[in-house]
């Protein structure tokens, strides 16, 4: 089956002062229709690049991005994205910056409805009342809902998420955790998280992707089945402890901390074949 | 709320008005080394009509020069702000043409354009405000954080949608700073102008013939009035920024 997001063999260098610095080699990734990837990798790997060759922002050296079998070669409306920074415009209310990605891929929608499904998508984040405030009024996590919907206003198929919990104290990250889920069942999407937070990725994704240290390439992949709602609670399993402590040391391995070799077969060799741990059920 | 931003600022000129009355009184000084307050309100009466017509003469010249460096400032610094070439190839241009003290250009200006003196005047005030725009909003655009142009882009947005929404938007609180120093600048370039220009006109003009008939309180009043000019103008620019990047105000305690 060809896969919604499909990323093969791609190598990126940027051109910089001191000559090319190579940042991505042999960068392997597929996400399914609905699947939710998060990726994970040491500090300045690459990963900001990677979500740059997705949204169309650049085009890789060598291999290919494709959406829909389709090759990347720019934007595309059917994208969103949000970043660490949540970037509102401080010059708008937040009702207004949530409906920017619509005056721009949606012009012809009505301003009525455009307005209407702002106000859907702050109402399903929690952030009803706080339509006419301005972005300085409001708190980290409240800015981030916002910057979330406005990601999301225009229904893209595919929505890359840069590590945007980065920023946020561990409750109010955990309680926008919930509110990406929530999100994402009422607006179905194919999404690609970028995060450091390992418990982040666990909990909400369905494929975890470990790249090696920068130039780099996909180390490993995890499948987490999915079923049933999910609790923070899920976390606190042995199955989750386990997922935890292979991701921990496939992290080490990237930045060279610990030998490649006590992880023994689920380091994949070949990266379209996943290694499960085959100690979970 | 009324009292603190009319109140005060009236008391504070009226306080700074009785000190200058007080210092003067106190030293003795005659009205050629230091006129006080006092010594204006007589020079008011004698020339009030000379003042509207001289003080329009300059504000009328200073406000078309200060327009002309806000599209020209704007311009370069758009320019500046978008092509790092053109950035690194006007900048040295820029800052030596600012550096050279416009005293020395008045003359040079006066002889080139000669008689065109409304023209002259407005020039000055021009090249001597213009720059601080130019480099506010080169700077504005320059130091865009690439996420903002990164959520349009992403969306196949054209270079002028990010410009028309966010690039200038966000560069506004930065434009309206520039733009008070500017104003107080285009002042200083119409009265060059003024009161170096034989058969000036304008306050400079007025100042002139102050110090050429010893009309010490006249010029004192001249400067007073300048002032005036200048507070006014400043005032105009808040109420813009005020309406047009007030946002950018954060509410205070
Ligand atoms: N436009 C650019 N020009 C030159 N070098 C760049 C550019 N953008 C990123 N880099 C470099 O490429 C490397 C990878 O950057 P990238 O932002 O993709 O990393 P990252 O994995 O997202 O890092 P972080 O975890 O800190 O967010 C870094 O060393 C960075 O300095
Ligand atoms: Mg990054």
């Amino acid at each position: 089956m060809t896969h919604l997001i499909d990323i093969a063999g791609v190598r990126h260098a940027y051109t910089t002062a001191e000559g090319p610095l190579p940042v991505l080699d042999g960068l392997e990734m597929q996400v399914p229709k609905g699947g939710f990837t998060a990726v994970v990798g040491p500090s300045g790997c690459g990963k900001s690049t990677l979500t740059r060759l997705v949204a169309g922002l650049m085009r890789p050296d060598e291999g290919t991005v494709q959406l829909h079998g389709e090759k990347v070669t720019g934007p595309r409306a059917t994208v969103g994205m949000a970043f660490q920074n949540p970037v509102l415009l401080e010059w708008r209310t937040i009702l207004k910056n949530v409906m920017l990605p619509l005056e721009i891929v949606s012009s012809k929608m009505s301003r009525a409805a455009q307005e209407d499904r702002a106000r859907h998508l702050l109402k399903l984040v929690g952030l009803e009342g706080f339509e006419d405030k301005r972005p300085s009024e409001l708190s980290g996590g409240m800015r981030q809902r916002a910057s979330l919907c406005r990601s999301l206003v225009h229904k893209p198929e595919v929505l890359i998420l840069d590590e945007p919990f980065g920023a946020l104290d561990a409750f109010t990250r955990e309680d926008l955790w919930q509110t990406l889920l929530d999100l994402k069942s009422q607006e179905p999407f194919t999404g690609v998280l970028i995060t450091h937070d390992l418990r982040e990725s666990i909990f909400l994704a369905d494929q975890v992707i470990v790249m090696s240290a920068r130039p780099a390439r996909t180390q490993y992949v995890m499948d987490i089945p999915r079923s049933g709602p999910r609790t923070l609670d899920d976390l606190y399993t042995p199955e989750a402890a386990e997922r935890l402590n292979i991701l921990r040391h496939q992290i080490e391995v990237a930045q060279g901390r610990a030998p490649a070799e006590p992880a023994e077969p689920r380091i994949d060799p070949e990266p379209t074949e996943r290694a499960v741990p085959e100690t979970l059920p | 709320m009324i009292f603190r931003k009319v109140g005060v600022p009236f008391a504070a000129m009226i306080l700074f008005l009785i000190a200058w009355e007080v210092l003067v009184w106190a030293n003795g000084w005659p009205n050629y080394r230091m006129a006080s307050p006092s010594d204006l309100i007589p020079a008011y009466e004698r020339y009030w009509p000379l003042f509207l017509e001289m003080g329009w003469q300059t504000l009328w010249r200073t406000v078309v020069g200060l327009l002309l460096a806000v599209i020209v400032g704007t311009g370069i610094g758009l320019v500046m702000g978008i092509s790092r070439t053109l950035r690194d190839g006007l900048y040295p241009l820029l800052v030596g043409f600012n550096a050279i003290p416009k005293a020395t250009v008045v003359p040079i200006v006066a002889l080139m354009f000669v008689g065109a003196h409304d023209f002259n005047t407005v020039l000055i005030a021009f090249m001597i405000s213009f720059f601080p725009i130019a480099v506010s909003v080169s700077i504005g655009l320059s130091t865009l954080e690439p996420e903002y142009r990164d959520i349009l882009r992403a969306l196949g947005a054209s270079q002028a949608t990010i410009f028309w929404k966010i690039a200038l938007p966000k560069t506004l609180p930065e434009f309206f700073g520039a733009l008070k120093v500017a104003v107080t600048l285009a002042f200083i370039g119409t009265n060059l102008m003024e009161i170096v220009s034989p058969h000036g006109r304008g306050l400079g003009a007025l100042f002139d013939s102050g110090k050429t008939n010893s009309d010490y309180p006249l010029m004192f009043a001249v400067l007073l009035a300048l002032a005036a000019l200048g507070i006014l103008l400043y005032y105009v620019v808040v109420a813009l920024e005020k309406t047009f990047a007030g946002w950018a105000e954060r509410p205070s305690g």
